[in-house]
Protein backbone atom coordinates (compact mmCIF):
# COMPACT_ATOMS: atom_id res chain seq x y z
CA UNK A 1 0.00 0.00 0.00
CA UNK A 2 1.61 3.43 -0.90
CA UNK A 3 0.63 6.36 0.85
CA UNK A 4 -0.07 8.76 -2.19
CA UNK A 5 -4.08 9.06 -1.85
CA UNK A 6 -5.56 8.00 -5.39
CA UNK A 7 -7.88 10.94 -7.32
CA UNK A 8 -10.48 8.24 -7.95
CA UNK A 9 -11.80 8.76 -3.85
CA UNK A 10 -14.15 11.31 -3.14
CA UNK A 11 -12.87 14.60 -0.64
CA UNK A 12 -16.05 15.67 0.49
CA UNK A 13 -18.28 13.42 2.57
CA UNK A 14 -21.71 15.33 4.48
CA UNK A 15 -23.55 12.98 6.74
CA UNK A 16 -26.98 11.39 4.97
CA UNK A 17 -29.99 14.28 5.98
CA UNK A 18 -32.65 13.56 7.74
CA UNK A 19 -35.18 14.20 5.14
CA UNK A 20 -32.92 12.12 2.30
CA UNK A 21 -33.51 15.48 -0.23
CA UNK A 22 -33.30 18.88 -0.59
CA UNK A 23 -36.49 18.55 -1.90
CA UNK A 24 -37.95 16.73 0.67
CA UNK A 25 -36.84 18.89 3.16
CA UNK A 26 -37.94 22.05 0.98
CA UNK A 27 -41.73 20.36 1.18
CA UNK A 28 -41.08 19.63 4.64
CA UNK A 29 -40.78 23.14 5.70
CA UNK A 30 -43.17 24.65 3.80
CA UNK A 31 -45.88 22.50 5.20
CA UNK A 32 -44.98 23.31 8.55
CA UNK A 33 -45.00 27.49 7.43
CA UNK A 34 -48.20 26.92 5.79
CA UNK A 35 -50.20 24.66 8.96
CA UNK A 36 -49.14 27.77 10.98
CA UNK A 37 -50.29 30.32 8.64
CA UNK A 38 -53.71 28.20 8.57
CA UNK A 39 -53.84 27.77 12.27
CA UNK A 40 -53.44 31.33 13.26
CA UNK A 41 -55.94 32.49 10.67
CA UNK A 42 -58.80 29.71 11.80
CA UNK A 43 -58.58 30.31 15.24
CA UNK A 44 -60.07 33.57 14.66
CA UNK A 45 -57.69 35.44 17.36
CA UNK A 46 -59.29 38.70 18.60
CA UNK A 47 -57.30 41.12 19.63
CA UNK A 48 -59.29 43.27 20.99
CA UNK A 49 -60.43 40.72 23.48
CA UNK A 50 -56.87 40.11 24.85
CA UNK A 51 -56.40 44.28 25.02
CA UNK A 52 -59.17 44.51 27.12
CA UNK A 53 -58.42 41.33 29.56
CA UNK A 54 -55.29 43.51 30.03
CA UNK A 55 -56.68 46.25 32.47
CA UNK A 56 -58.83 43.44 34.06
CA UNK A 57 -55.34 41.13 34.69
CA UNK A 58 -53.86 44.73 36.01
CA UNK A 59 -56.60 45.35 38.71
CA UNK A 60 -56.36 41.40 39.68
CA UNK A 61 -53.07 41.77 40.52
CA UNK A 62 -53.73 45.24 42.41
CA UNK A 63 -56.21 43.69 44.37
CA UNK A 64 -53.81 40.26 45.16
CA UNK A 65 -51.18 43.03 46.66
CA UNK A 66 -50.66 42.77 49.54
CA UNK A 67 -51.40 38.63 50.36
CA UNK A 68 -53.43 38.23 53.30
CA UNK A 69 -52.28 35.77 55.61
CA UNK A 70 -55.19 36.32 58.54
CA UNK A 71 -57.04 33.54 57.75
CA UNK A 72 -53.80 31.28 58.31
CA UNK A 73 -55.31 28.41 59.94
CA UNK A 74 -57.40 27.94 56.84
CA UNK A 75 -54.53 27.88 54.86
CA UNK A 76 -52.37 25.44 57.24
CA UNK A 77 -55.14 22.78 57.22
CA UNK A 78 -55.41 22.90 53.55
CA UNK A 79 -51.97 22.72 53.08
CA UNK A 80 -51.68 19.85 55.32
CA UNK A 81 -54.03 18.14 53.51
CA UNK A 82 -52.50 18.35 50.20
CA UNK A 83 -49.17 16.91 51.75
CA UNK A 84 -51.23 13.58 53.63
CA UNK A 85 -52.36 13.45 50.31
CA UNK A 86 -49.77 13.17 48.39
CA UNK A 87 -47.31 11.36 50.90
CA UNK A 88 -49.94 8.51 51.19
CA UNK A 89 -50.54 8.59 47.44
CA UNK A 90 -47.21 7.57 46.55
CA UNK A 91 -46.97 4.95 48.81
CA UNK A 92 -50.00 3.14 47.79
CA UNK A 93 -49.26 3.60 44.01
CA UNK A 94 -45.57 2.48 44.80
CA UNK A 95 -47.45 -0.58 46.11
CA UNK A 96 -49.68 -1.13 43.43
CA UNK A 97 -46.65 0.02 40.80
CA UNK A 98 -45.16 -3.81 41.72
CA UNK A 99 -47.56 -5.96 40.18
CA UNK A 100 -48.02 -3.06 37.08
CA UNK A 101 -44.44 -3.41 36.26
CA UNK A 102 -43.63 -6.53 36.40
CA UNK A 103 -46.86 -8.04 34.54
CA UNK A 104 -46.15 -4.99 32.10
CA UNK A 105 -42.26 -6.03 31.50
CA UNK A 106 -42.49 -7.85 28.11
CA UNK A 107 -39.44 -10.15 29.05
CA UNK A 108 -40.84 -11.33 32.25
CA UNK A 109 -44.27 -11.28 31.38
CA UNK A 110 -46.16 -14.33 29.30
CA UNK A 111 -47.60 -12.67 26.46
CA UNK A 112 -51.38 -12.12 27.30
CA UNK A 113 -50.99 -10.89 31.18
CA UNK A 114 -48.21 -8.31 29.29
CA UNK A 115 -50.73 -6.98 26.79
CA UNK A 116 -53.87 -6.73 29.27
CA UNK A 117 -51.38 -4.35 31.38
CA UNK A 118 -49.94 -2.52 28.42
CA UNK A 119 -53.47 -1.91 27.83
CA UNK A 120 -54.44 -0.72 31.09
CA UNK A 121 -51.41 1.36 31.20
CA UNK A 122 -51.99 3.31 27.79
CA UNK A 123 -55.53 3.47 28.85
CA UNK A 124 -54.88 4.59 32.51
CA UNK A 125 -52.41 7.83 30.64
CA UNK A 126 -55.04 8.84 28.50
CA UNK A 127 -56.66 10.57 30.85
CA UNK A 128 -55.16 13.81 32.80
CA UNK A 129 -55.12 13.53 37.06
CA UNK A 130 -57.61 16.54 36.84
CA UNK A 131 -60.16 14.12 34.72
CA UNK A 132 -59.61 11.23 37.06
CA UNK A 133 -60.27 13.40 39.43
CA UNK A 134 -63.89 14.62 38.51
CA UNK A 135 -64.39 10.91 38.16
CA UNK A 136 -63.46 9.81 41.61
CA UNK A 137 -65.39 12.91 43.52
CA UNK A 138 -68.78 12.05 41.51
CA UNK A 139 -67.87 8.71 43.19
CA UNK A 140 -66.54 9.36 46.89
CA UNK A 141 -68.13 13.02 47.02
CA UNK A 142 -66.18 15.96 47.80
CA UNK A 143 -63.00 15.96 50.06
CA UNK A 144 -59.22 14.07 50.31
CA UNK A 145 -60.54 10.56 50.11
CA UNK A 146 -60.95 11.16 45.83
CA UNK A 147 -57.70 13.18 45.49
CA UNK A 148 -55.66 10.38 47.29
CA UNK A 149 -57.70 7.51 45.48
CA UNK A 150 -56.70 9.94 42.10
CA UNK A 151 -53.30 10.68 42.59
CA UNK A 152 -52.85 7.01 44.07
CA UNK A 153 -54.20 5.48 41.15
CA UNK A 154 -52.10 7.78 38.37
CA UNK A 155 -49.37 7.52 40.47
CA UNK A 156 -49.49 3.70 40.02
CA UNK A 157 -50.08 3.89 36.00
CA UNK A 158 -46.86 6.21 35.97
CA UNK A 159 -44.67 4.13 38.41
CA UNK A 160 -45.80 1.20 37.01
CA UNK A 161 -44.84 2.09 33.40
CA UNK A 162 -41.16 3.56 34.60
CA UNK A 163 -40.71 0.23 36.62
CA UNK A 164 -41.81 -1.84 33.40
CA UNK A 165 -39.50 -0.14 31.12
CA UNK A 166 -36.62 -0.14 33.81
CA UNK A 167 -36.93 -3.69 33.58
CA UNK A 168 -36.80 -4.28 30.09
CA UNK A 169 -34.17 -2.18 29.76
CA UNK A 170 -32.24 -4.44 32.60
CA UNK A 171 -28.78 -7.08 31.77
CA UNK A 172 -30.78 -10.01 30.47
CA UNK A 173 -27.08 -11.82 31.34
CA UNK A 174 -27.99 -11.93 34.87
CA UNK A 175 -31.45 -12.78 34.96
CA UNK A 176 -30.16 -15.83 32.50
CA UNK A 177 -27.68 -16.85 35.05
CA UNK A 178 -29.91 -16.73 37.98
CA UNK A 179 -32.50 -19.06 35.85
CA UNK A 180 -29.94 -21.14 35.21
CA UNK A 181 -28.99 -22.23 39.28
CA UNK A 182 -32.34 -23.82 39.09
CA UNK A 183 -34.16 -20.57 41.00
CA UNK A 184 -37.99 -20.19 40.89
CA UNK A 185 -39.79 -16.94 39.80
CA UNK A 186 -39.71 -15.05 42.89
CA UNK A 187 -35.94 -15.49 43.47
CA UNK A 188 -35.30 -14.36 40.05
CA UNK A 189 -37.01 -11.24 40.79
CA UNK A 190 -35.28 -10.78 44.06
CA UNK A 191 -31.82 -11.77 42.87
CA UNK A 192 -31.39 -10.69 39.27
CA UNK A 193 -34.04 -7.70 38.90
CA UNK A 194 -34.45 -5.49 41.72
CA UNK A 195 -31.37 -5.19 42.44
CA UNK A 196 -30.32 -3.77 38.65
CA UNK A 197 -33.49 -1.54 38.93
CA UNK A 198 -34.14 -0.42 42.78
CA UNK A 199 -31.64 2.43 42.67
CA UNK A 200 -33.50 4.15 39.04
CA UNK A 201 -36.64 3.41 40.60
CA UNK A 202 -36.16 5.22 44.12
CA UNK A 203 -35.19 8.12 42.11
CA UNK A 204 -38.39 7.92 39.85
CA UNK A 205 -40.22 7.29 43.06
CA UNK A 206 -38.85 10.82 44.40
CA UNK A 207 -39.52 12.29 41.57
CA UNK A 208 -43.20 10.94 41.88
CA UNK A 209 -43.79 12.18 45.22
CA UNK A 210 -42.33 15.78 44.28
CA UNK A 211 -45.20 15.39 41.26
CA UNK A 212 -47.68 14.49 43.19
CA UNK A 213 -47.16 17.21 46.08
CA UNK A 214 -47.66 19.78 42.66
CA UNK A 215 -50.71 17.49 41.43
CA UNK A 216 -52.43 17.89 45.06
CA UNK A 217 -52.58 21.62 45.15
CA UNK A 218 -54.40 21.44 41.79
CA UNK A 219 -57.27 18.32 41.92
CA UNK A 220 -58.55 20.53 44.87
CA UNK A 221 -60.01 23.02 42.68
CA UNK A 222 -62.24 20.25 41.01
CA UNK A 223 -62.80 19.61 44.64
CA UNK A 224 -60.61 16.60 45.60
CA UNK A 225 -59.46 18.32 48.97
CA UNK A 226 -56.56 19.60 49.71
CA UNK A 227 -55.35 23.16 49.38
CA UNK A 228 -56.59 23.60 45.67
CA UNK A 229 -60.43 23.39 47.04
CA UNK A 230 -59.46 26.52 49.18
CA UNK A 231 -57.82 27.82 46.57
CA UNK A 232 -60.63 27.58 44.62
CA UNK A 233 -63.51 29.19 47.03
CA UNK A 234 -61.26 32.43 47.37
CA UNK A 235 -61.33 33.14 43.61
CA UNK A 236 -65.35 32.51 43.47
CA UNK A 237 -65.40 34.89 46.26
CA UNK A 238 -62.53 37.25 44.94
CA UNK A 239 -60.82 36.88 48.18
CA UNK A 240 -58.20 37.73 45.50
CA UNK A 241 -55.65 39.00 48.46
CA UNK A 242 -56.14 35.15 50.26
CA UNK A 243 -55.70 33.59 47.37
CA UNK A 244 -52.14 35.28 46.28
CA UNK A 245 -51.24 34.20 50.04
CA UNK A 246 -52.07 30.45 49.15
CA UNK A 247 -50.00 30.45 45.75
CA UNK A 248 -47.16 32.10 47.10
CA UNK A 249 -47.69 28.89 49.87
CA UNK A 250 -47.95 26.72 47.20
CA UNK A 251 -44.79 28.00 45.77
CA UNK A 252 -42.78 27.76 48.23
CA UNK A 253 -44.21 24.39 49.22
CA UNK A 254 -43.11 23.24 45.45
CA UNK A 255 -39.77 24.25 45.63
CA UNK A 256 -39.44 23.14 48.96
CA UNK A 257 -40.29 19.35 47.25
CA UNK A 258 -37.90 20.31 43.97
CA UNK A 259 -35.09 20.80 46.37
CA UNK A 260 -35.97 18.00 48.10
CA UNK A 261 -36.37 15.32 45.09
CA UNK A 262 -32.77 16.91 43.93
CA UNK A 263 -31.17 16.46 47.30
CA UNK A 264 -32.76 13.19 47.39
CA UNK A 265 -31.62 11.24 43.85
CA UNK A 266 -28.46 12.89 44.14
CA UNK A 267 -27.73 10.84 47.49
CA UNK A 268 -28.98 7.66 45.73
CA UNK A 269 -26.05 7.55 43.30
CA UNK B 1 -21.59 -38.41 41.14
CA UNK B 2 -21.01 -41.14 38.81
CA UNK B 3 -24.23 -41.74 36.50
CA UNK B 4 -26.11 -45.65 37.43
CA UNK B 5 -23.85 -48.35 35.85
CA UNK B 6 -24.08 -48.38 32.28
CA UNK B 7 -26.23 -45.57 32.02
CA UNK B 8 -23.47 -42.02 30.94
CA UNK B 9 -23.74 -39.10 32.53
CA UNK B 10 -25.09 -36.81 29.61
CA UNK B 11 -26.57 -38.11 26.60
CA UNK B 12 -28.22 -36.14 23.64
CA UNK B 13 -29.79 -37.81 21.03
CA UNK B 14 -30.63 -36.07 17.41
CA UNK B 15 -31.07 -32.66 19.11
CA UNK B 16 -32.69 -30.05 16.38
CA UNK B 17 -33.56 -26.60 17.10
CA UNK B 18 -35.12 -24.10 14.99
CA UNK B 19 -35.34 -20.66 15.91
CA UNK B 20 -39.25 -18.62 15.14
CA UNK B 21 -36.91 -16.37 12.84
CA UNK B 22 -36.59 -19.92 10.66
CA UNK B 23 -32.58 -20.22 11.47
CA UNK B 24 -31.63 -23.81 11.80
CA UNK B 25 -29.13 -23.94 14.25
CA UNK B 26 -29.29 -27.64 15.36
CA UNK B 27 -29.84 -30.05 12.87
CA UNK B 28 -29.41 -33.31 14.94
CA UNK B 29 -26.94 -33.39 17.26
CA UNK B 30 -25.34 -36.37 18.98
CA UNK B 31 -23.22 -36.47 21.80
CA UNK B 32 -22.58 -39.03 24.81
CA UNK B 33 -20.57 -37.65 27.92
CA UNK B 34 -19.82 -40.49 30.21
CA UNK B 35 -16.43 -39.40 31.76
CA UNK B 36 -15.53 -36.53 33.56
CA UNK B 37 -13.45 -34.76 31.09
CA UNK B 38 -13.15 -31.17 29.32
CA UNK B 39 -15.52 -31.07 26.39
CA UNK B 40 -14.48 -28.35 24.12
CA UNK B 41 -16.56 -26.96 21.54
CA UNK B 42 -15.45 -24.87 18.88
CA UNK B 43 -17.03 -24.07 15.39
CA UNK B 44 -17.66 -20.72 13.29
CA UNK B 45 -20.19 -17.91 15.00
CA UNK B 46 -23.34 -18.81 13.85
CA UNK B 47 -22.32 -23.11 14.16
CA UNK B 48 -24.97 -23.72 16.93
CA UNK B 49 -22.38 -23.78 19.82
CA UNK B 50 -24.27 -21.46 21.95
CA UNK B 51 -27.50 -22.97 20.93
CA UNK B 52 -26.33 -26.87 21.57
CA UNK B 53 -24.57 -25.67 25.51
CA UNK B 54 -28.23 -23.60 26.14
CA UNK B 55 -30.45 -26.52 25.36
CA UNK B 56 -28.94 -28.92 27.89
CA UNK B 57 -30.42 -26.44 30.50
CA UNK B 58 -32.99 -25.29 28.33
CA UNK B 59 -32.41 -21.43 28.44
CA UNK B 60 -33.34 -22.56 24.82
CA UNK B 61 -35.88 -25.20 24.00
CA UNK B 62 -34.81 -27.84 21.29
CA UNK B 63 -37.08 -27.95 18.72
CA UNK B 64 -36.62 -31.90 18.71
CA UNK B 65 -34.64 -34.46 20.10
CA UNK B 66 -33.65 -36.17 23.93
CA UNK B 67 -31.27 -34.67 26.51
CA UNK B 68 -30.65 -37.45 28.76
CA UNK B 69 -28.93 -36.24 32.10
CA UNK B 70 -28.20 -39.14 34.62
CA UNK B 71 -30.90 -40.95 32.49
CA UNK B 72 -33.90 -38.44 32.75
CA UNK B 73 -34.84 -36.86 29.93
CA UNK B 74 -34.95 -32.82 30.40
CA UNK B 75 -36.36 -32.18 27.69
CA UNK B 76 -39.68 -33.33 28.75
CA UNK B 77 -39.59 -32.06 32.16
CA UNK B 78 -42.32 -29.85 33.12
CA UNK B 79 -41.09 -25.98 34.81
CA UNK B 80 -40.56 -27.68 38.79
CA UNK B 81 -38.52 -30.97 37.50
CA UNK B 82 -36.59 -28.02 35.15
CA UNK B 83 -35.84 -26.11 38.14
CA UNK B 84 -35.01 -29.56 39.85
CA UNK B 85 -32.63 -30.22 36.96
CA UNK B 86 -31.23 -26.62 36.67
CA UNK B 87 -29.82 -27.31 40.28
CA UNK B 88 -27.69 -29.90 39.04
CA UNK B 89 -25.55 -27.65 36.03
CA UNK B 90 -23.74 -24.98 36.77
CA UNK B 91 -23.46 -22.52 34.02
CA UNK B 92 -20.65 -20.23 33.27
CA UNK B 93 -21.04 -17.02 30.74
CA UNK B 94 -18.80 -14.96 28.59
CA UNK B 95 -19.92 -12.11 30.50
CA UNK B 96 -20.22 -13.42 33.85
CA UNK B 97 -23.34 -12.30 34.28
CA UNK B 98 -22.80 -11.28 38.15
CA UNK B 99 -25.34 -8.76 39.52
CA UNK B 100 -23.43 -6.30 39.46
CA UNK B 101 -24.96 -4.63 42.63
CA UNK B 102 -24.46 -7.36 44.32
CA UNK B 103 -21.92 -8.05 46.61
CA UNK B 104 -19.32 -11.42 45.77
CA UNK B 105 -21.31 -13.51 48.95
CA UNK B 106 -24.56 -12.45 47.62
CA UNK B 107 -23.06 -13.53 44.14
CA UNK B 108 -21.70 -16.48 45.47
CA UNK B 109 -24.42 -17.59 47.31
CA UNK B 110 -27.39 -17.24 44.62
CA UNK B 111 -25.53 -20.92 43.28
CA UNK B 112 -27.80 -22.14 46.27
CA UNK B 113 -30.97 -20.44 45.15
CA UNK B 114 -32.51 -24.18 44.17
CA UNK B 115 -31.99 -25.42 47.75
CA UNK B 116 -33.34 -22.55 49.56
CA UNK B 117 -37.10 -20.77 50.08
CA UNK B 118 -37.64 -17.88 48.72
CA UNK B 119 -38.27 -15.82 52.01
CA UNK B 120 -35.38 -17.62 53.46
CA UNK B 121 -33.10 -16.69 50.21
CA UNK B 122 -34.72 -13.22 50.09
CA UNK B 123 -33.36 -12.46 53.66
CA UNK B 124 -29.87 -14.06 52.65
CA UNK B 125 -30.59 -16.85 55.77
CA UNK B 126 -28.52 -19.74 53.82
CA UNK B 127 -27.70 -22.76 55.69
CA UNK B 128 -24.31 -22.82 57.70
CA UNK B 129 -22.92 -25.37 55.29
CA UNK B 130 -23.76 -23.31 52.66
CA UNK B 131 -21.67 -20.53 53.81
CA UNK B 132 -18.77 -22.39 54.55
CA UNK B 133 -18.63 -23.67 51.28
CA UNK B 134 -19.41 -20.36 49.89
CA UNK B 135 -15.77 -19.10 51.88
CA UNK B 136 -14.03 -22.60 51.31
CA UNK B 137 -15.11 -21.73 47.19
CA UNK B 138 -13.91 -18.13 47.07
CA UNK B 139 -10.51 -19.14 48.85
CA UNK B 140 -9.73 -21.86 46.14
CA UNK B 141 -10.43 -19.83 43.36
CA UNK B 142 -8.13 -17.44 44.65
CA UNK B 143 -10.36 -14.32 46.03
CA UNK B 144 -10.21 -15.31 49.32
CA UNK B 145 -11.00 -11.90 51.90
CA UNK B 146 -12.97 -10.50 48.95
CA UNK B 147 -16.39 -11.72 50.21
CA UNK B 148 -17.97 -7.99 50.74
CA UNK B 149 -16.53 -6.50 47.64
CA UNK B 150 -19.32 -5.45 45.22
CA UNK B 151 -19.37 -7.30 42.16
CA UNK B 152 -18.68 -4.01 39.64
CA UNK B 153 -15.78 -3.43 41.65
CA UNK B 154 -13.86 -6.59 40.25
CA UNK B 155 -11.69 -6.93 37.16
CA UNK B 156 -12.61 -9.55 34.19
CA UNK B 157 -10.22 -12.18 35.65
CA UNK B 158 -11.72 -11.96 38.82
CA UNK B 159 -15.45 -12.06 38.27
CA UNK B 160 -14.91 -14.69 36.37
CA UNK B 161 -13.61 -16.74 39.13
CA UNK B 162 -16.81 -15.54 41.31
CA UNK B 163 -18.72 -16.67 38.55
CA UNK B 164 -17.09 -20.15 38.75
CA UNK B 165 -17.53 -19.78 42.23
CA UNK B 166 -21.24 -19.39 41.90
CA UNK B 167 -21.39 -22.17 39.16
CA UNK B 168 -19.81 -24.42 41.94
CA UNK B 169 -21.79 -23.88 44.97
CA UNK B 170 -24.48 -26.00 42.95
CA UNK B 171 -22.53 -29.26 43.12
CA UNK B 172 -22.98 -29.61 39.88
CA UNK B 173 -23.61 -32.77 37.84
CA UNK B 174 -22.30 -31.07 34.90
CA UNK B 175 -20.50 -28.05 33.98
CA UNK B 176 -21.59 -25.55 31.38
CA UNK B 177 -19.01 -22.73 30.28
CA UNK B 178 -20.32 -20.52 27.31
CA UNK B 179 -16.96 -18.41 25.86
CA UNK B 180 -15.93 -18.11 29.38
CA UNK B 181 -12.56 -16.53 27.92
CA UNK B 182 -13.95 -14.28 25.39
CA UNK B 183 -14.05 -11.05 27.53
CA UNK B 184 -10.86 -11.95 28.94
CA UNK B 185 -7.23 -10.99 28.20
CA UNK B 186 -5.28 -14.45 27.01
CA UNK B 187 -2.97 -14.34 30.25
CA UNK B 188 -6.23 -14.48 32.16
CA UNK B 189 -8.07 -16.55 29.68
CA UNK B 190 -5.45 -19.88 30.65
CA UNK B 191 -5.41 -19.05 34.08
CA UNK B 192 -9.07 -19.13 33.98
CA UNK B 193 -8.91 -22.46 31.72
CA UNK B 194 -6.19 -24.01 34.24
CA UNK B 195 -8.73 -23.23 36.84
CA UNK B 196 -11.69 -24.79 35.08
CA UNK B 197 -9.06 -28.17 34.67
CA UNK B 198 -8.12 -28.61 37.70
CA UNK B 199 -11.68 -28.33 39.05
CA UNK B 200 -13.26 -30.85 36.97
CA UNK B 201 -10.31 -33.28 38.14
CA UNK B 202 -11.22 -32.11 41.32
CA UNK B 203 -14.42 -32.65 41.42
CA UNK B 204 -15.19 -35.13 38.99
CA UNK B 205 -17.48 -33.15 37.13
CA UNK B 206 -17.36 -32.84 33.15
CA UNK B 207 -17.06 -29.58 32.00
CA UNK B 208 -18.52 -28.57 27.62
CA UNK B 209 -16.84 -25.59 27.28
CA UNK B 210 -18.14 -23.15 24.04
CA UNK B 211 -14.36 -21.83 23.01
CA UNK B 212 -13.67 -19.35 19.94
CA UNK B 213 -9.71 -19.87 20.92
CA UNK B 214 -8.39 -23.35 18.88
CA UNK B 215 -5.18 -23.06 20.80
CA UNK B 216 -6.85 -22.74 24.32
CA UNK B 217 -8.82 -25.62 23.04
CA UNK B 218 -6.19 -27.57 22.07
CA UNK B 219 -4.18 -26.91 25.47
CA UNK B 220 -7.16 -27.44 27.85
CA UNK B 221 -9.84 -29.94 26.55
CA UNK B 222 -9.71 -33.96 27.02
CA UNK B 223 -11.89 -33.88 23.58
CA UNK B 224 -13.09 -31.57 21.09
CA UNK B 225 -16.28 -31.54 19.53
CA UNK B 226 -16.57 -29.57 16.19
CA UNK B 227 -19.94 -28.32 14.72
CA UNK B 228 -20.69 -27.09 11.30
CA UNK B 229 -23.96 -25.80 10.10
CA UNK B 230 -25.66 -27.47 13.34
CA UNK B 231 -24.14 -30.67 12.74
CA UNK B 232 -20.86 -32.26 14.59
CA UNK B 233 -18.48 -32.86 12.09
CA UNK B 234 -15.28 -33.70 14.72
CA UNK B 235 -15.19 -35.51 17.86
CA UNK B 236 -12.41 -36.75 18.74
CA UNK B 237 -9.18 -35.90 21.19
CA UNK B 238 -7.45 -32.62 20.82
CA UNK B 239 -4.06 -34.03 19.06
CA UNK B 240 -6.29 -35.46 16.05
CA UNK B 241 -7.41 -31.86 15.17
CA UNK B 242 -5.45 -30.91 12.24
CA UNK B 243 -5.16 -28.67 9.37
CA UNK B 244 -7.30 -30.72 7.33
CA UNK B 245 -10.30 -31.23 10.16
CA UNK B 246 -10.03 -27.53 10.84
CA UNK B 247 -10.91 -26.64 7.22
CA UNK B 248 -14.14 -28.93 7.54
CA UNK B 249 -14.90 -27.23 10.93
CA UNK B 250 -14.37 -23.06 9.72
CA UNK B 251 -13.87 -23.36 5.84
CA UNK B 252 -11.02 -22.89 4.01
CA UNK B 253 -8.16 -21.31 5.12
CA UNK B 254 -4.61 -21.37 5.90
CA UNK B 255 -3.55 -22.81 9.17
CA UNK B 256 -0.36 -21.81 9.24
CA UNK B 257 1.17 -18.91 11.00
CA UNK B 258 -0.13 -15.73 9.91
CA UNK B 259 2.31 -13.32 8.25
CA UNK B 260 3.54 -15.98 6.29
CA UNK B 261 2.08 -16.95 3.01
CA UNK B 262 0.48 -13.78 2.05
CA UNK B 263 -0.63 -14.53 -1.07
CA UNK B 264 -4.39 -13.71 -0.08
CA UNK B 265 -5.02 -10.16 1.01
CA UNK B 266 -6.96 -10.22 4.09
CA UNK B 267 -10.08 -8.32 3.11
CA UNK B 268 -10.82 -10.80 0.54
CA UNK B 269 -13.96 -13.26 2.38
CA UNK B 270 -13.07 -16.83 3.21
CA UNK B 271 -15.55 -19.09 1.55
CA UNK B 272 -16.86 -19.98 4.99
CA UNK B 273 -20.42 -18.46 5.46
Amino acid sequence: MSATASPAYPTTWRPPSLFGSRRRRFIFWAAVVAYVIWSVSDLNIDGNRILAGLPRALDIFARMVPPDFSRWEMLLSGMLESIQIAIASTIVGALLAIPIGLAAAANLSPRPLYLLARGFIVVGRTFHEVIIAIFFVKLFGFGPVAGLLTLAVSSAIFLGKMLAEDIENMKEGPVEAIRATGASFGQVVGYAVVPQVMVKQLGVLIYRLDANLRHSTVIGIVGAGGIGQTLSASFSRYDFDFSSAILLTIAALVALGEWFSDWARRRLR
Amino acid sequence: MTAPSGMPLLRIEALEKTYPTGKRALAGVDVTIDRPQVVAIIGSSGAGKSTLIRCINRLVEPTAGRILLNGGDIVALDRKGLRAARRRIGMIFQEYNLVERLTVMQNVLSGRLGYVGLIASLRYRFPAEDIQAAFALLDRVGLDGYHNQRADALSGGQRQRVGIARALMQRPDLLLLDEPTASLDPKTARQIMRLVRELVSERQTPAIINIHDVALAKAYSDRIIGLRDGIVVFDDGPAELTDEVLSVIYGDEDWTLPGEGDDEPATALSSAS
